[in-house]
C-alpha cells in the first residue's frame, strides 16, 4: 500500500533563477482567415497561480487549449521545465503532467466520489492471476479519503454520489481528480463560474492549497474578484496578443480593466 | 465587470462563510462504524423497498382471493419457471439500459436465434449443444450488427434495434421456411428448462454461494478495518447476512417441498448473480457505469466507449438468444410469431425494479423483483380465471404505478440532495 497518489509534488518554492514549468514562446495559430493567436508568449513557475484574464475573444481559450493539446500551434515552441516538447493531442499533454479541469467538469453524476476520482485508472485486487481481478475499493477509498484531506476538501462522505454535492465540493473533486495523476500543470478553466459565494471560497482556497504543493496553476476567469483574491499574476489578452502582465499584489483593479479593454491607463509592464 | 463591484469588502465575506464550511463535515478520521440512516440505507442497498412493499401487496392481496393457493410450494414453483426467460430477458435489458441505450429488438432475436437452433436441431441432426452454442454464436452476431450502428455509427439505439426487430423477425420466417411452429425432438434441449435438481444438490448449491457472499463480505469487512475505513455496524451486517440466509432457506425448502429446486430457475438466478458481481466489482462494471452516467466524462477519462457499446449489446443479444432457447425448452417448439408482450415485459421487469431509463442507475437485482411482480400479476390473475382483458390492463396499471412511485422516491431523495 503505497502513498504513489498522494504524495504530490512538493516544488521549491525559491523564485530567482528558475525554469518556467511550462512555457510557450511566440505562439501563432490562425483558424482560416482569423488570427486567433499573434506572437503569444506565456509561462507559469511551480509553486505559482497565473491568471488569464481577457474578453470574449481575445484567445484565452486557444491559447489554454494549445496547452492541453486540443490545439496544435502554426508557429512557436513549447517548454516543459526548459525543454522543448511537442504537444500535439490531449495525451501528448496528459502525459507531460498538464492536465486541464474543463468548465463542464466531467464527472459521473451517478458514480460516487472514489468511483469518479479513480475512473479509468482504478486499482485492483488480483483474485485469478491473468484471470479475474477486482475492484480494490478499500485502497481506492482510503487514497480518496487521504487526497481530499491534503487538499481540505470538505464533502459528506466519499461514497456519496456525486450528483448530491454542491456545485463547489463537485468542482473541487474534479480538480482533485486531476492531481491524482500527480501532474505539474493544472488548467482551470472558469472554475468559479456559477458557484456561490461559500463555494468560490472554497475553490479558491483550493487553489490556494494546488500552489502551496508546487504546482503551476492557470486560471482563466472573467471574475476579477475572485482572479486578484488568488493568483500571483496576471496575464491580460486583447485580441490574440498577451498585451500586459501584473503582479497581482501591486495591482489595481482598474489597470487590469483598461488593459482588457483596451483603454489608455498606463500599463504597468512588469514581466 | 460585474464583479468590480465586489471588490471593496472581501474580507468581511470571507468571514462570514467560514464558520458554514467548517459545519460540512470532513470525509473521515478515525475507524468509527457509520450510523445507521434510513434514507442512505434505503438509496443503497436496499432502495428496492418500495417494489418489494409493491410485491408484498400482490402477494397478499392473491394469497386471500385465491385462498391459500397462490404461496402453495407448487404454485411458487410454476411462478418462478414461468418468469425465466423474462428474467434472462431482463438481464440483457439492464445491461443496455445502464449504458443510456433501449434494445428493442430483444424478443425478435430471442426468437430467431431460438429457430436457428432448432432448424439445425431437426433437420441437420446436429449435435444438441453444437446448436444451442450455434444458436449463441447467431446471437453475438446480432448483437454486433446492433452495436456497430449504434456504437461506431452512432444511430440512435431506439430507431436501430426498431428495425432490427423487424428484420430479425423476417428473418426468423426465413430460417423457419413453410413451418409455423417446429417442434424439437431433441432430448438434451427439452430438458433444459423443466429439470428439477437433485435434492442435495438443491440444498449444496445455493448454500455454497450464501457461504461464498458471507465470507466476501467479511473478508471486505477485515480489509476494511486494517485500512482504517468506517465500517458499517457489525448489527447492520449482520441483518443483512440474515437476510439473505434466511430468504435462500425459505425459498429452497419451498422448491424442496414440491419437486426440488427447478434447474431454470438455478440458471437465471446464476446469470443475475454473474452480472451482478461483474457490474460492481470489477473495471467493465464500473466504466459500464460510468458512460450510462455521463459519456464525454467516461472518454475523457481514457475509457473506450465505442468498445463498451459494442461489448454490452453483444452480451445483451447473446442473453436474449439465451432466453429464446430457454422459452423453446420450455415449450417444446419455436414458433415464427415474436411474442408481442415478451419484449415489454423484460424492460417493464427492468424499470419496476428501479433501472432507470436514462442510463447509469440501478442494479441487476432489479430484474428478480421486476420479473417476480409481473410474474405474479400474471399467475394470480390465472388462478383467478380472469380474461386475457383484465390482465393486461392491471399489468399496464401497475407498471405505471410502481414507474411513478419510483420516480417520485427518487425526486424526494434527489431534492434533499443526500
Amino acid at each position: 500500500m503505497t502513498d504513489r497518489s498522494v504524495s504530490i509534488a512538493q516544488a521549491d518554492l525559491a523564485s530567482g533563477d528558475r525554469v518556467p514549468r511550462l512555457q510557450l514562446r511566440n505562439i501563432c495559430k490562425s483558424f482560416g482567415g482569423v488570427r486567433a493567436l499573434k506572437n503569444v508568449d506565456f509561462e507559469v513557475y511551480g509553486g505559482e497561480v497565473v491568471g488569464l484574464v481577457g474578453d470574449n475573444g481575445a484567445g484565452k481559450s486557444t491559447l489554454i487549449k494549445t496547452m492541453s493539446g486540443a490545439y496544435v500551434p502554426d508557429e512557436g515552441e513549447v517548454l516543459v521545465d526548459g525543454d522543448p516538447v511537442t504537444i500535439s493531442s490531449p495525451q501528448d499533454s496528459t502525459r507531460l503532467g498538464i492536465e486541464t479541469v474543463y468548465q463542464d467538469l466531467a464527472l459521473c453524476d451517478n458514480l460516487d466520489v472514489v468511483a469518479n476520482l479513480w475512473l479509468g485508472r482504478e486499482a485492483h485486487r488480483v483474485l485469478i492471476p491473468g484471470v479475474l481481478r477486482v475492484l480494490d475499493e478499500t485502497e481506492m477509498e482510503r487514497q480518496t479519503i487521504e487526497v481530499l484531506k491534503t487538499l481540505d476538501v470538505k464533502i459528506p462522505s466519499v461514497r456519496s454520489p456525486v450528483a448530491s454535492l454542491s456545485g463547489g465540493q463537485r468542482q473541487c473533486i474534479a480538480v482533485a481528480k486531476t492531481i491524482l495523476r500527480q501532474p505539474k500543470v493544472v488548467l482551470l478553466d472558469e472554475p468559479t463560474a456559477a458557484l456561490g459565494v461559500a463555494q468560490t471560497h472554497q475553490v479558491l482556497n483550493l487553489i490556494r492549497r494546488l500552489r502551496e504543493r508546487g504546482l503551476a496553476v492557470v486560471v482563466i476567469s472573467h471574475n476579477l474578484h475572485d482572479v486578484f483574491e488568488v493568483t500571483d499574476r496576471i496575464i491580460v489578452m486583447r485580441l490574440g496578443q498577451r498585451i500586459a502582465s501584473f503582479e497581482t499584489r501591486k495591482t489595481s483593479s482598474e489597470q487590469v480593466v483598461a488593459a482588457i479593454t483596451g483603454a489608455t491607463v498606463k500599463v504597468n509592464e512588469d514581466v | 465587470m460585474k464583479s468590480l463591484d465586489n471588490d471593496a469588502h472581501p474580507s468581511s465575506e470571507e468571514q462570514a462563510i467560514a464558520p458554514q464550511l467548517g459545519a460540512e463535515g470532513s470525509p473521515s478520521q478515525a475507524p468509527t462504524t457509520v450510523r445507521f440512516n434510513l434514507r442512505s440505507f434505503m438509496r443503497g442497498d436496499l432502495g428496492f423497498i418500495p417494489v418489494i412493499l409493491t410485491l408484498a401487496l400482490i402477494t397478499i392481496y392473491f394469497q386471500v382471493t385465491t385462498s391459500g393457493v397462490f404461496l402453495q410450494a407448487r404454485n411458487l414453483s410454476n411462478l418462478t419457471q414461468q418468469i425465466v426467460v423474462i428474467s434472462i430477458l431482463s438481464v440483457a435489458a439492464v445491461l443496455v439500459l445502464l449504458l443510456g441505450e433501449i434494445d428493442l429488438s430483444l424478443a425478435a432475436v430471442a426468437q430467431a436465434c431460438a429457430a436457428i437452433m432448432a432448424v439445425v436441431s431437426v433437420y441437420q441432426n446436429w449435435n444438441p449443444w453444437l446448436a444451442i452454442l450455434l444458436g449463441l454464436v447467431a446471437g453475438a452476431v446480432i448483437g454486433l450488427i446492433n452495436g456497430f450502428f449504434v456504437a461506431v455509427l452512432r444511430v440512435p439505439s431506439f430507431i436501430v434495434t426498431l428495425a432490427g426487430s423487424i428484420g430479425y423477425a423476417g428473418f426468423l420466417l426465413l430460417v423457419m421456411g413453410r413451418q409455423t411452429t417446429l417442434i424439437v425432438r431433441d432430448d438434451t434441449i427439452r430438458s433444459l428448462a423443466p429439470t428439477f435438481l437433485a435434492p442435495w444438490l438443491g440444498w449444496v448449491i445455493p448454500f455454497l454461494l450464501v457461504g461464498l457472499y458471507g465470507l466476501g463480505v467479511w473478508y471486505e469487512r477485515k480489509r476494511r478495518s486494517q485500512a482504517g475505513l468506517p465500517l458499517r455496524s457489525s448489527l447492520q451486517t449482520a441483518i443483512q447476512l440474515g437476510c439473505v440466509l434466511a430468504i435462500t432457506v425459505i425459498v429452497v425448502y419451498l422448491f424442496q417441498s414440491y419437486q426440488g429446486v427447478p434447474q431454470a430457475v438455478l440458471i437465471s438466478l446464476g446469470l443475475v448473480v454473474i452480472f451482478w458481481l461483474l457490474l460492481r466489482k470489477t473495471t467493465f462494471g464500473r466504466h459500464l457505469y460510468a458512460v450510462g452516467g455521463n459519456a464525454e466524462a467516461a472518454r475523457r477519462a481514457g475509457i473506450n466507449v465505442v468498445g463498451m457499446k459494442l461489448t454490452v449489446f453483444v452480451m445483451a443479444s447473446t442473453l436474449a438468444a439465451l432466453a429464446g432457447i430457454m422459452l423453446t425448452s420450455r415449450s417444446t417448439a419455436v414458433a415464427t410469431q415474436v411474442s408481442s408482450t415478451l419484449l415489454l415485459n423484460a424492460i417493464a421487469a427492468a424499470v419496476i425494479g428501479g433501472v432507470s431509463l436514462f442510463g447509469g442507475r440501478g442494479s441487476v437485482w432489479a430484474v428478480v423483483l421486476g420479473a417476480l411482480v409481473i410474474g405474479s400479476l400474471d399467475n394470480g390473475l390465472d388462478l383467478l380465471n380472469q380474461d386475457q382483458s383484465i390482465k393486461s390492463m392491471v399489468q399496464g396499471g401497475v407498471l405505471l404505478l410502481a414507474v411513478t412511485a419510483d420516480a417520485l422516491v427518487r425526486r424526494s431523495g434527489l431534492r434533499t440532495g443526500r
